[in-house]
Order: C-alpha cells, then sequence, then structure tokens
C-alpha cells in the first residue's frame, strides 16, 4: 500500500486542471444562451422612487428587463440569515429585509435594483446602462465602530441605531473580578481590518428551466450545492427543490465567499423561467468587489489580567463587528459562535466574558471569509500576549508556556471543550526550526545595515469539524452540521464515493481516494470521488469551516465500515470461513491463516450477480452513512515569523515564517502543506497587503487589483511548515481539519514581528509600507518628545 | 466586423469578428477553448494569459482583430502527445490547487524559462518571483508554484 | 466594451489622416492601458487606428544618442544592447513581462500617466520626441496629467534619449497596481544634473530643484539625503500621504544615486 493514509500522492485531478480542461461555471454555454447584466446602484443608500425601463427594453438583443416589483410580486421570498442569535435581553436578532432586487431603498453601493436579460453579453450590458433607476440620496453609514452614534444613518428600519443584536458570553462578574484582582491588566484596541475574498475565479451562475418539466437546472459556483438547492426552494420559493438540480463543477476558489445565496443565483432561475430562456451570469472582478460578502471588520478593546506570576487571571473583550447592509446567510454566527468561544486561545483562563454588538452599515455584507471568526479571535489574543509579556518584561514564548493548557479534555469558559493537543510540543518544534536562539545574532547584523528586524509568535488554536447538529441547533444554526457519503462498490470492484463535501481547490479526488485505498488495500486509481452535483449526490452540507478532513471523511469512513462488513461476509460465505477471519489486502480478500483468498473484483461480482450470497442478503455493494460529530476538532500549533524593516520606507521584507502545526492524521501531506501555504498566503494579506476601504459617503475606494493588494509571489516568502500531530480522538480517522490554520495563526505572528522590529504596538494591519514608516516616524517623535 | 487569420495551436483559422472583440472573448467565445480564464478586468491576475508569436500576453487586454496574422498558443496547445514539462512539474510539485489560475501560471513559467535560457540568465526563486508580477493566485501562497516553474526549468 | 471601428495605419502619416478622419479617433499603440480604459466604458473611441504596421518601431544608436521607434515594447528596450543600462532597468520594470511584450514607449508617453515610469527618463535625460510634424524637447512636452503637447492628429514616431554620464531610476511601485508610487531618475550628463519625479506630484511628472542643486554640488546619497522635500504638490491618497511620498522622493533620491 503506497497511496494509503499519509502518503504524499500527486493530485488525480490535476490533468484536467493543467491541460485546460476543466470545467467551471462559465464554460458552461447553453443552446440559445442568454446573458444577464445587473442595474446597481451608486449610492449607498438611497430610496428608489422610479425605473425606466422603456429606451433599454428597445435596444438590440433585449430579451426582458426584470425589476424588484416583479420578482416580490411572483412571489420570491427575502434572503435570509441562517443562525439566529439572541441578544443578551433576550430579544431576537434585527434582521432587515433583503430582495435579490431591491424594491424602495438601496443600502450599499452594488445593491441590484434591475436586471437585463439579453442575446450576447455586451448587449445586456449595454441595456443596463440605459436603465434609468431615480434615486432619492439619503446619508450612508459605514464606519464600523460610530454606526451606532446618535444621528447616524439608519440603515434598517427595524434595528434602531443599527443595532442587529447586542451579544454576549462568559461570566462577566467572574471576569471582571479577575481584571480587578490582578497585578497587571494589558489594555488594548485593535481594528480586523475588512478584507474581500477574492477567489480567482469570479462568482458565475448558468440558469436554464425546462418549461415541459417545469424544472430548473443551475450550474453554480457553490461550496454546498444542497444547501443552495434548499435554501433557494425552502426560504426563497424559486423553484421546489425536487425540481431543482444545482450543480458546483470545478469550483475555482471559495474562502467562504462561495457558500452563500447572493441574489445573482435566485434571479437567473427567475429570469430563466420568465424569459424561457438559459439566463448566465458571470461576475467581472469589479462586480466581485461590491457583491462578494466581505470578511472580518471588527472593533475591539480588550483587557487581561494577570496575577504576579505572570497567570492570567481573566480576558475581558467588547466587540463590535460590521456585518454591512444586509445579514447574509451565516453572518451572524461569525462573530460570535465562531469567535468569542475561541477566546481562551490555548491558555488556562479562569473567566472570560465577552460582548459582541453587530451594526448594519451601507456596506457589502459581510460573512464567514477562511477562518471566519477565529482569525478575529486569534489575532486578538496573541496580540495582547505579546503586548503584556512586553510590557511585565517577560519572554513573549515564556509568557505564553506559563499559561498554557497542558491536560485534556479540557473545558474552556466560552463553551468549547479542547479534546486533546500539544502546545509547549508546538513552541518547541517552531522554536527549534526558527532558531529562535540565533535570532539576537541576526537582529544586530541587520542594525549593522540599518535595518530593523522583529521577532514575533503567534501559538493559534482554531475550531474545526462544526460540530454536533443538536449542539449547534441549540444555539441558533437553522441547519444540522453532519455530512453524508455513498460508497458504491461496482460489479467490476472500482469505486465511486459520492460526498456532500466539495472540492474547489481542497483536491479531495486524490485525498479522499486515499482513505478508501486505505481502507480496502485497493489503489488509489480505482477509487473515484463524486461530488458537487444534487442529481448524482445524496444531501450534503458541503465545504466550509475545514469541515471535510473531520466530518465528510468521517462519513466516508463510516460507509466503508458497512461495505467492509458486508464484503466479509460475502467473502466469508464464498469462502467457507469466519467473517471475523476475512481481511483486505493487496487488491484481495483473504482469510487469516489460510491462503484462501478473493480477488476484490470476485466480491463485487458476487455482490451484483447475486448468484451466490448469504441466506437473506441484498444483492448489491453501495453503502450509505450520514457522519455527525460528536465535537469539534483543535487543530493549533505555533506560529514564528521573523523580518527585517527598511525604516527609510518602511517595507517590510518577512525572512523567515515557520509554521509547527497540529492537524492530528495526516490524509496527504503535500496536500495539507498547500492548504498551510494558502493560508499563510492570505494571512500575510491580511497582515500586510489588504484592507477594503469605503470613503465616508460608502462609495468603494478599493474596488479593482488597482487599488487592492492582492498577496503577489513576491510578497511572500517560502514558508518553513512543520507538523506535530496529535489525532483527534473525536473522530474515527484522528484529523483535525487544515483549510483555515494558516490564515488564522499567521496574522498575529506577522503583526508581533513588526511591533518588535519597530518598538511601538501603535500599529494595525495592513502593515503597509505606508503604515509602518507612519507609525515609525510617530513612534520617533514620541520618544524624542520623553 | 473584421475577417481574421490566424493560427491557433497549430491550427488555422479565418473568422468574422466584431471589432471591439477581446482576443480571450475570441478565444473562449468563439473558438470554445476555455482553459484561459479571465480573472479580473484590470489586467493584473494574469489567468488569460496566452502566446502571441511565442510571447507571453494578457488575452483580455488585446483585441481579437489585433491578432490577426499571428501564431496563437493556449494551454490547449502545449502537449505534444504527453504533457509539456511545465504541465508535469506543477502536477509533481502541487503546484495548483483550484486550477483556476493554472493555465496562466504555466504560459507565464514557460515563457519566463524560456526568455531566460534564451538570454543565459539564472532563473533563481527571487527571479522566479518577480516574473511572476503578473499572476495572481490565491490558493497556493505561490510556494509550490516558485518550486513548480524551477523544477521545469530543469527539464525544459 | 463599447463598438468600435478597428483601422490598421501603415505609417505614421496614415495614422494621423485616418486620425484626422474619425469622428473620435485613437491611436492603438500595445493598448497596455487604453484596452482596460475601454473594457471599463471609461473610454469610447469611434475608430482605433493600430500603429503595429506603421514601421515605427526599433531601436538604433545615433552618435552619443539612442533612438527608440515609438512601437518598440518594452521588453525590447529592457534587452537591447543599443540601450544604456539605466534606461532598459527601467524598461524592465515596467508593468509584469506579459505587459512589456505589449506595451509601447510611444503609448506610454502619448498617455503621459502620472504614474508612468518613462516620462522621469524623458525629463531627466532630455530626450526629444520626434512625431510625425515636429520634435519636441521633453521639458515641453510634459503638461500635467494624462496631458502632452501633442496635437489631436499628431503621431509620436520615436524618442530621442542623449547619453548621460551617469544615471540611474528608482522606483516604489504602488503595493496594489505596481504603477510608481514614487520614481525618481537622476542624470548627469556634460555637468548638467538632473532628477526626475514621477508617481508623486499632482501634476505628474515633474523635476526636483533642490535635489537638483543639491546633487549637482556633490552627487552622492548623504547630498541628496540633506535635502529637505517638501510634501507640497504632492499626492496623497488612500495608498500614502504626501508626507510619505516626500519620504519616498529622499529615499528614491538616494538609491538612483547609488545605483548610477
Amino acid at each position: 500500500m503506497t497511496d494509503g493514509i499519509g502518503a504524499r500522492v500527486k493530485r488525480k485531478e490535476d490533468k484536467r486542471y493543467t491541460t485546460g480542461s476543466g470545467k467551471y461555471t462559465d464554460d458552461v454555454r447553453n443552446e440559445n444562451q442568454a446573458y444577464a447584466a445587473f442595474v446597481r446602484s451608486p449610492h449607498a443608500h438611497a430610496n428608489v422612487t422610479g425605473i425606466d425601463a422603456s429606451a433599454a427594453e428597445g435596444m438590440p438583443g433585449v430579451v426582458a428587463v426584470l425589476n424588484g416589483a416583479e420578482l416580490t410580486g411572483d412571489g420570491i421570498g427575502n434572503i435570509i440569515c441562517g443562525w439566529a442569535i439572541t441578544s443578551k435581553d433576550d430579544t431576537p436578532m434585527n434582521m432587515g429585509a433583503w430582495s435579490a432586487l431591491a424594491t424602495e431603498k438601496v443600502r450599499y453601493v452594488g445593491d441590484a435594483v434591475a436586471v437585463v436579460i439579453a442575446d450576447s453579453m455586451e448587449e445586456a450590458r449595454n441595456a443596463a446602462e440605459a436603465v434609468e433607476v431615480s434615486y432619492d440620496e439619503l446619508p450612508a453609514v459605514v464606519d464600523t465602530a460610530t454606526a451606532m452614534d446618535a444621528g447616524a444613518a439608519q440603515v434598517h428600519e427595524n434595528a434602531p441605531n443599527n443595532l442587529i443584536f447586542d451579544w454576549e458570553l462568559g461570566d462577566e462578574a467572574a471576569t471582571d473580578a479577575g481584571i480587578a484582582a490582578a497585578s497587571h491588566v494589558t489594555k488594548i484596541d485593535l481594528t480586523n481590518n475588512r478584507l474581500s475574498p477574492n477567489p480567482m475565479e469570479p462568482r458565475s451562475a448558468v440558469a436554464t428551466f425546462d418549461p415541459a418539466e417545469e424544472h430548473y437546472t443551475l450550474y453554480t459556483t457553490s461550496q454546498n450545492p444542497h444547501v443552495a438547492r434548499l435554501v433557494l426552494s425552502a426560504f426563497y420559493q424559486v423553484a421546489p427543490e425536487h425540481k431543482l438540480r444545482v450543480i458546483a463543477p470545478d469550483v475555482g476558489g471559495g474562502f467562504g465567499s462561495k457558500i452563500y445565496i447572493y441574489p445573482e443565483e435566485i434571479v437567473c432561475l427567475w429570469a430563466s423561467m420568465k424569459t424561457k430562456r438559459s439566463v448566465k451570469w458571470t461576475s467581472t472582478r469589479s462586480e466581485a468587489f461590491l457583491t462578494d460578502a466581505h470578511g472580518r471588520d471588527h472593533v475591539t478593546h480588550a483587557e487581561m489580567g494577570f496575577d504576579a506570576d505572570g497567570k492570567i487571571t481573566a480576558f475581558k473583550i467588547d466587540t463590535i463587528a460590521n456585518l454591512g447592509a444586509y445579514m447574509s446567510l451565516f453572518s451572524s454566527a461569525v462573530p460570535t459562535y465562531l469567535y468569542a468561544t475561541l477566546l481562551a486561545g490555548q491558555y488556562h483562563m479562569p473567566a472570560i466574558h465577552c460582548n459582541v454588538k453587530t451594526v448594519y452599515t451601507n456596506t457589502t455584507p459581510v460573512d464567514a471569509y477562511r477562518g471566519a471568526g477565529r482569525p478575529e479571535a486569534c489575532y486578538l489574543i496573541e496580540r495582547v500576549m505579546e503586548k503584556a509579556a512586553r510590557e511585565m518584561g517577560m519572554d513573549p514564548a515564556e509568557l505564553r508556556r506559563k499559561n498554557f493548557i497542558l491536560e485534556f479534555p479540557y473545558q474552556t469558559p466560552v463553551i468549547m471543550n479542547y479534546d486533546c493537543g500539544d502546545f509547549p510540543g508546538h513552541l518547541d518544534k517552531a522554536q527549534a526550526a526558527a532558531d529562535v536562539a540565533g535570532f539576537a545574532a541576526r537582529k544586530a547584523e541587520a542594525a549593522s545595515r540599518g535595518k530593523l528586524r522583529g521577532l514575533g509568535y503567534s501559538t493559534y488554536i482554531e475550531a474545526c469539524g462544526i460540530a454536533p447538529s443538536q449542539a449547534v441547533g441549540s444555539l441558533g444554526a437553522g441547519v444540522g452540521l453532519w455530512e453524508s457519503a455513498e460508497v458504491r462498490v461496482n460489479p467490476v470492484g472500482t469505486i465511486e464515493v459520492l460526498t456532500g463535501s466539495h472540492s474547489h481547490g481542497q483536491g479531495h479526488e486524490t485525498s479522499f481516494a486515499q482513505v478508501v485505498a486505505d481502507r480496502f488495500d485497493l489503489p488509489v486509481e480505482n477509487i473515484q470521488i463524486v461530488h458537487g452535483d444534487t442529481d448524482k449526490v445524496q444531501f450534503g452540507m458541503g465545504t466550509y469551516g475545514s469541515r471535510s478532513g473531520p466530518v465528510g471523511l468521517s462519513a466516508i469512513f463510516k460507509a466503508c465500515d458497512k461495505v467492509e462488513l458486508k464484503v466479509k461476509q460475502i467473502a466469508a460465505h464464498l469462502l467457507d470461513a469466519s467473517a471475523d477471519d476475512v481481511f483486505c489486502e493487496g487488491g484481495e480478500v483473504k482469510v487469516k491463516g489460510t491462503n484462501k483468498s478473493l480477488g476484490w473484483h470476485e466480491i463485487g461480482l458476487a455482490a451484483y450477480t447475486a448468484h451466490n450470497l448469504p441466506e437473506d442478503m441484498e444483492p448489491g455493494l453501495k453503502e450509505g452513512a450520514f457522519y455527525d460529530p460528536v465535537n469539534f476538532s483543535f487543530p493549533a500549533g505555533c506560529h514564528i515569523c521573523e523580518v527585517e524593516i527598511d525604516p527609510e520606507t518602511g517595507v517590510v521584507e518577512i525572512v523567515k515564517f515557520t509554521a509547527a502545526d497540529d492537524f492530528g492524521t495526516l490524509i496527504n501531506p503535500l496536500i495539507v502543506e498547500g492548504q498551510v501555504h494558502g493560508g499563510i498566503g492570505q494571512g500575510v494579506g491580511q497582515a500586510m497587503l489588504e484592507q477594503v476601504i469605503y470613503g465616508d459617503d460608502g462609495q468603494l475606494l478599493t474596488g479593482s487589483y488597482m487599488d487592492y493588494t492582492m498577496p503577489r509571489a513576491d510578497n511572500l516568502p517560502s514558508f518553513d511548515v512543520e507538523h506535530n500531530s496529535v489525532p483527534s480522538p473525536s473522530n474515527p480517522l484522528g484529523v483535525k481539519g487544515c483549510g483555515e490554520a494558516g490564515a488564522i495563526g499567521s496574522p498575529p505572528a506577522i503583526m508581533n514581528a513588526i511591533t518588535d522590529a519597530i518598538g511601538t504596538e501603535n500599529l494595525e494591519m495592513p502593515a503597509t509600507p505606508s503604515n509602518v514608516w507612519q507609525a515609525i516616524q510617530a513612534n520617533q517623535i514620541k520618544h524624542a518628545a520623553e | 466586423m473584421s475577417k481574421i487569420s490566424l493560427t491557433v495551436n497549430g491550427r488555422s483559422i479565418s473568422k468574422e469578428v466584431s471589432d471591439n472583440t477581446l482576443l480571450v472573448e475570441f478565444i473562449r467565445e468563439n473558438l470554445r477553448l476555455t482553459g484561459t480564464h479571465v480573472g479580473c478586468d484590470t489586467s493584473q491576475c494574469g489567468a488569460c494569459t496566452v502566446h502571441v508569436d511565442g510571447k507571453s500576453i494578457k488575452s483580455c487586454t488585446m483585441l481579437a482583430v489585433e491578432a490577426d496574422g499571428s501564431q496563437i498558443t493556449t494551454i490547449e496547445g502545449i502537449a505534444n502527445g504527453e504533457l509539456h514539462p511545465m504541465q508535469q512539474a506543477f502536477n509533481d510539485n502541487h503546484g495548483l490547487q483550484c486550477g483556476f489560475c493554472t493555465p496562466g501560471m504555466i504560459m507565464a513559467g514557460i515563457d519566463m524559462v524560456n526568455r531566460y535560457k534564451a538570454s543565459n540568465k539564472p532563473l533563481d526563486e527571487a527571479a522566479i518571483r518577480g516574473e511572476l508580477e503578473g499572476n495572481i493566485c490565491r490558493c497556493t501562497g505561490y510556494h509550490n508554484i516558485v518550486r513548480s516553474i524551477a523544477d521545469a526549468s530543469t527539464k525544459m | 466594451m463599447y463598438e468600435t471601428t478597428f483601422h490598421k495605419a501603415s505609417s505614421a502619416d496614415d495614422a494621423a489622416s485616418k486620425l484626422g478622419a474619425a469622428e473620435e479617433g485613437k491611436l492603438l499603440a500595445g493598448g497596455q492601458t487604453l484596452i482596460p480604459t475601454m473594457k471599463a466604458r471609461f473610454a469610447s473611441p469611434s475608430d482605433l487606428i493600430s500603429l503595429k504596421d506603421a514601421s515605427i518601431s526599433g531601436i538604433c544608436r545615433d552618435g552619443d544618442s539612442v533612438v527608440i521607434g515609438a512601437m518598440t515594447t518594452h521588453a525590447e528596450v529592457a534587452s537591447s544592447v543599443d540601450v544604456p543600462a539605466y534606461l532598459a532597468a527601467l524598461a524592465g520594470g515596467i508593468g509584469d513581462p506579459a505587459v512589456r511584450h505589449r506595451g509601447t514607449i510611444g503609448g506610454s508617453i502619448a498617455n503621459n500617466d502620472p504614474a508612468a515610469d518613462y516620462p522621469s527618463a524623458c525629463l531627466a535625460l532630455g530626450a526629444t520626441i520626434r512625431t510625425n510634424q515636429r520634435e519636441i524637447a521633453a521639458a515641453d512636452y510634459f503638461e500635467g496629467m494624462f496631458e502632452t503637447a501633442l496635437e489631436e492628429d499628431e503621431v509620436i514616431i520615436s524618442v530621442v534619449f542623449p547619453d548621460a554620464d551617469k544615471a540611474a531610476y528608482a522606483k516604489f511601485p504602488n503595493p496594489a497596481s505596481r504603477y510608481a508610487m514614487v520614481g525618481v531618475f537622476v542624470a548627469q550628463s556634460g555637468g548638467e544634473t538632473r532628477v526626475a519625479v514621477t508617481g508623486a506630484g499632482e501634476d505628474g511628472v515633474f523635476r526636483h530643484e533642490g535635489l537638483e542643486a543639491a546633487l549637482a554640488d556633490s552627487f552622492t546619497e548623504n547630498s541628496a539625503a540633506s535635502v529637505a522635500v517638501s510634501a507640497d504638490g504632492l499626492l496623497s491618497d488612500i495608498h500614502g500621504s504626501s508626507e510619505y511620498r516626500a519620504a519616498l522622493i529622499t529615499a528614491m533620491a538616494k538609491r538612483a544615486v547609488a545605483a548610477a
């Protein structure tokens, strides 16, 4: 067995991508294809007083111009948030109405008010420009910290002061007491910068209505096609669930932004029914900046108390989270249950209290982006720890060691129950790989060249594989968070695995096949992974939150259990042996202690010919399973970043980045390391390059790659990725999930390194050359004055 | 409308196109070669990179009519029976994840290696990273893309 | 992109006459700025006149000057043995490799983007812009952001750069667009010192008298560093304040002096 669990198997799916044969949604073109172009609001906040489509309707190629009144008139429902959060005064969250095409009011630049369907894309765009919308402009509210201020513009009438909910977690009295009793309190104010996810494939949808069958087919860029189908049918009444096929073919990255159901998919389906044409829409990058859900955008004040020995006494957090103009599908869960529940980090904290207020603003909706809540928690904790160490004159690594949780399972004060871990081990491994011992000499050498060198830590923990369905249901989730699988052994012995997980770059077609190959000792080539089509695959929950390993693979493993049982029973019957003695090896099914065996293909054939099966056994060899996790999994690790800064320009060079991660069992280290590289790349993006910026009037100032800084190859170093694996006891394979850790752990390590180098904590992300230069200047002025 | 004659992946083609058709639209929509992708509208992401007369260019920033008389090579045209060494290197080194930027990366990689070989310059890691300025990847952190191109450069 | 009509010009004069005949024509000289602008629907020329076949590309030496044809690509300039290293390096740093394969010197100079690189070289090296009608000294050519001395149907044929005794360009790229946020070109020839700054100014490329005086006096990094660069008249935006750009002018001037 060379292709099983732990092998660095080259990806099976690569050939279609490297030869240009991948099939992405925009590559789909149906007969008599029509194209959609949206008429979008140029204003951040305005009443819509009229839509005149008469000129557009007469333009060449135009099939129809449709608006929100017609949409709602046809009974298409509002877009909803699927996780209900209750405020601390027991009132429900204030969810404002969101129609896929705005009817009376627009609330952010890019809010769609009408759609043009035409024979070609250019004709649709030309006509969209000719639709005359009359707006009565209103003042806009943009800023997170001041959105609740008196006099701020009101985004939704049912959310006074723009407050969506005021939520808390933890014991406030115990936390206040812990802070009061502390011998040292570290205080910090931090902004977590707003990001645009930017998967390289822009969103796209191709919707086709078949009038004879009253059936819809939707090709779409989705991370979770079944959830899309459920929401489109049950909540938006676009099409009945059994009459809607959703296909998410090759999808070019998601990072969270392709979880949600957006107005465009709804409108394409509806317009296809209205026009009896297949309707296609593909986002431009400019539209993507305006309409893809953004990530992060927190403003936080936090205080952490320490006793005289440097042990944490309490952690108190106040956060305002900006959810934008409307509540996107999982927006409410991100700054609450995906954030505050991770605020213990890797540390024993006797008391934690977190208060989160979420606000509406006239900006693009904000939802989960790679890490979703956990990067915000990690960034906060790890900057506080570093700052505290500096204030108390302690080595930042030693302060962490002093506070590490060492015994498991460990119940934190904020819901989570950590099942296992080796926090000192990660730190040891990272420190050795990063040559922390040699840092002082490197710093001195850099200083001799006029450069500032700094080193920063992040010892992160996160939670993946969200989590028992009953538990998330009790916390407000509108869905269960299990996963499904079906394992089909064909009559010739090859295997198809139908998974509810969805790969949009994660390499499931290889790593999932490895698990099955490992289980039955078969060549990985004989196993095909099928996903992304609601007509082929049973209901599944899709891929986000690094859940495909811990949850999706567990479902496959469970289905394999059932297949194995039946295989053994068939073999025992055919070989006149006990099923307990049957095992799989080298493509055969063998009987322990004998030379009896059957080829794996012979078992398949026997199951389907059904000429000679055990009494009462059904023919066939196909088993399904639903797996509901018993707990989250808790990937953790240590990132160490070393930077060198040119004080003249503020340019930061990452000279070394080391990650020592615990993802439990590694299915395919090649793929795992790729996930870490990509995660760190996005973490560097957040820490040093990326920020969505709006003008005070709500105009997006970073609406293209001319102004929004994407990480490029020359912004990044090569990464040193180490593994320190502690298999999770909470799922059968011991996997933990690796998709987000890089993006969660890296930003504070980078910022701690930069602040170490420049000698001031007064620096927010992104640490652009300009911002670093300003911080150095301000610090010099401050020191000169002292 | 203009009539253009050009060679695409070794095949001679004559077609009528409207004068405002971008080369990438011509390749994707007229020729249905959908391996060339569009990832931005400001000529920065490089997903649309193809070779025109042997040089990498961004097919979203060239009109189809400008390609009249040219030899075009797209991602579909570089494998010659077996995979091109650059394609193989991306598989060997896990140089791709979602695959969307990959055709552009491979076309840029081939061009880069060809130029450095022609001028006898060393294509080290820093050079590869600098040369990739016009190709954006969101998945890989570039780590394995850089390795893929370095690997292919020893085999081309 | 709006509809347009494409033409091929067989010479610069042919281009000029086609331009004159067009309702709202534009010359297409690589298109690396014009086509994105048209895609964004910010420009809608009725006619595009391609200069590809106008026989105005190529590089040749003319005594102590190098003459670069308007349709010569940045990649060709960057790799030419006839082009002095300081100018080849500038061309090799414009855009990315694919852009350098299409973008041309004539296109760059005709557009006069305030963040373009070539205008600084033209000013600092005292270049002459040859058109189908006349010769224009660089000092008289650049007239502010996207504004030049070119008449409506005037076509650049070539740019003539006299050799400098010492010269170098240092660029600080905008982190997002990679255009010059600040680019400083320093040059000394025949006793004259010129320092041209691109990217930073509210009115496009400009010469910096303070730096010129200091470097004329002593062509050293310390001399460049001793000049207090004022933030007045410099751009201030989401990428950096005018004060930051002023500091970058000093830093890039030092680097250019060191490299020259």
